[in-house]
């Protein structure tokens, strides 16, 4: 993508949008960052709560090492500096769903400083994002404020829960740009295992910080888009809140920096203007939690057991297996996937099984909404399947057929090929004999083909026709080009 | 620093305390009092000193990740002045 094409043009010339991105990422854990509390989905009102999530007085808490852990695994994910000494500062607001009145996270001294993130257009060409910092803190309830006209209930269970924020640099300039960083984060994290990355269950969410400028002129006024949770409203909010801005500053007005919420049915922000004077927070140390000191020795055997992460694996799967860096790149994005495709290449074509899996397999599972946990065929039959069309047993061609079959659940490749006769035919009297049938019944194709060798490839969809597609190409050539005596 | 009414009142607000309007300028000169007070601590030179996390020199300690709370719906909510099917309720706030 061009820099060009990257500018809205407005009523008076282009502008620029500048995008920085707070990502909440809920750390993948039993229990709760301060608390004993179990975490998870699906209990009933108030079920998960500890005293101290509830904040009951004179109850302390207590951080869960786990969590830590997998601050520093994201940090280290994401090529950031990891600081041996952090400390937790209490962020003061009311709200019905925060019982203590303030939550516990890290302001000044965070655990993690700056990173940086190679992403990935989806045109292939790639940018840098820069990480501000990376700090863990607490999540807060769930207020319900439709199940009684007069009355808002109140669910704790989310409270206390550990959130790891990651904050970009302002480094994007268009709403593919937000939204392919949020996948990379997403894919990281899950390599990881520091967070699922489930997005319908609001486990990984963005706050979108939006502004325009006229291209190289200085940052404008932002406006924070809270709680954003699916790629495509990311998009959306970004596309519209760019628009309006756009629109109030060539009007002649200014950018009122304000906290706006996302309303995926209208697709509009609007402003929350009860966040208004909350941005008041008189963040202070908490005096409950000392500082939290890192060991180097720890730190370093966590940098030890980090799994093989995408860019590397990326680059492996390019110079290993000779694929491209788009197909290395669709493998990549997900584990589950890379993992599937290194089963079914092992010993076999590696670019022919990457062609099944990426364009068949996967494409064929997202046409149906799943991908590759959900796939029907496993990596052995992928790999059976390519066995097959590398022994010439099928061509290619059949070998679509024969994917058909087992996308139905048929069998594997060698029983379906088997049960429906389709193995390629190889016997050049077979070949021949139809060849000269075809060759017989078209005198005046064999002439025209005698002076334009091109017309051999009627021949070629003849005799293919003819044998039902198992007919062996290369071998349909050879002979064809003999009998025309080409 | 000196604390003016205006402050007050922001400070009030923040803290969910609720001040009538003559209060104001009287708080105001009371924590200016205080302030002052607090102020003679400039005296003492602390450069190059760390500010002091704990009066004790210990590491924050970690805890495992396992469950060992929770499931005790009633006594979460026994102090509610107003609760149904395990939900606090709260007078209703608007978004």
């Amino acid at each position: 993508m061009s820099e060009k094409s990257k500018l809205i043009q407005g009523r008076t010339g282009p502008w620029e949008i500048v995008l920085g991105l707070e990502i909440h990422a809920q750390v993948a854990s039993n229990s709760k960052l301060f608390s004993g509390a179990a975490v998870g989905f699906g209990a009933g009102p108030n079920e998960q709560v500890a005293l101290v999530d509830a904040a009951m007085p004179g109850m302390l808490p207590v951080i869960n090492r786990h969590c830590v852990e997998q601050a520093v695994r994201a940090g280290l994910g994401l090529n950031a500096q990891i600081n041996l000494w952090s400390r937790f500062d209490r962020k003061n607001y009311f709200y019905p769903d925060l019982p203590q009145g303030y939550q516990i996270s890290q302001f000044k001294d965070p655990i993690v400083g700056e990173g940086i993130v190679e992403v990935e257009r989806d045109d292939g060409t790639t940018f840098i994002v820069g990480v501000e910092r990376l700090h863990l803190e607490q999540d807060a309830g769930k207020s319900i404020h439709d199940l009684d006209p007069n009355f808002t209930y109140v669910d704790l269970n989310r409270a206390g829960t550990a959130l790891m924020e990651i904050v970009s640099k302002p480094d994007m300039r268009s709403s593919d740009e937000a939204a392919s960083y949020v996948k990379k984060i997403r894919t990281i994290l899950r390599y990881l295992g520091a967070c699922d990355g489930d997005m319908e269950k609001g486990n990984l969410r963005a706050d979108v910080n939006v502004s325009v400028r006229r291209p190289g002129a200085e940052l404008g006024t932002r406006c924070e888009i809270k709680n954003v949770n699916s790629y495509r409203y990311i998009q959306q909010a970004i596309e519209y809140e760019a628009r309006r801005q756009i629109e109030i500053l060539e009007d002649g007005g200014s950018i009122h920096q304000e906290t706006r919420l996302f309303d995926p049915t209208k697709i509009e922000t609007r402003s929350m203007r009860s966040k208004e004077e909350a941005h008041d927070y008189r963040y202070f140390p908490d005096p409950d939690l000392l500082p939290l000191v890192l060991d180097p020795a720890w730190v370093q055997s966590i940098k030890d057991s980090l799994p093989e992460l995408p860019d590397p694996k990326r680059k492996r799967f390019e110079s290993q297996y000779g694929l491209s860096h788009y197909d290395a790149g669709v493998l990549v994005a997900d584990q589950a996937r890379a993992a599937f495709y290194e089963q079914a290449a092992a010993g076999r074509d590696a670019k022919l099984v990457a062609n099944w899996t990426v364009n068949n397999l996967l494409g064929r599972l997202a046409e149906n909404g799943g991908d590759i946990e959900t796939s029907p065929i496993p990596p052995e039959d992928i790999a059976g399947l390519v066995k097959l069309i590398e022994d010439g047993v099928i061509s290619s061609k059949i070998a679509k057929e024969v994917f058909d079959h087992m996308w139905a659940g048929e069998g594997t490749p060698a029983q379906v090929v088997e049960k429906f006769g389709l193995v390629q035919i190889t016997d050049t009297g077979a070949i021949e004999a139809s060849i000269d049938k075809i060759m017989a019944a078209n005198p005046d194709k064999v002439e025209a083909a005698k002076e334009r060798p091109q017309a051999l490839g009627w021949f070629v969809g003849q005799v293919m026709r003819d044998t039902g597609g198992k007919a062996n190409p290369a071998a349909v050539n050879e002979i064809l080009k003999v009998k025309l005596g080409l | 620093m000196a604390i003016d009414a205006a402050t007050v009142r922001k400070v009030a607000r923040l803290a969910r305390i609720r001040e009538p309007e003559e209060r104001l300028e009287p708080l105001a000169q009371e924590l200016n009092t205080i302030i002052s007070w607090i102020e003679q601590l400039e005296e003492v030179d602390t450069d190059g000193v760390e500010p002091m996390t704990s009066v004790v020199a210990v590491a924050l300690p970690l805890r495992d990740d396992v469950v060992t709370e929770g499931g005790d719906t009633r006594r979460i909510l026994s102090n509610a002045p107003k609760s149904a099917d395990g939900f606090f309720i709260v007078p209703k706030v608007v978004e």
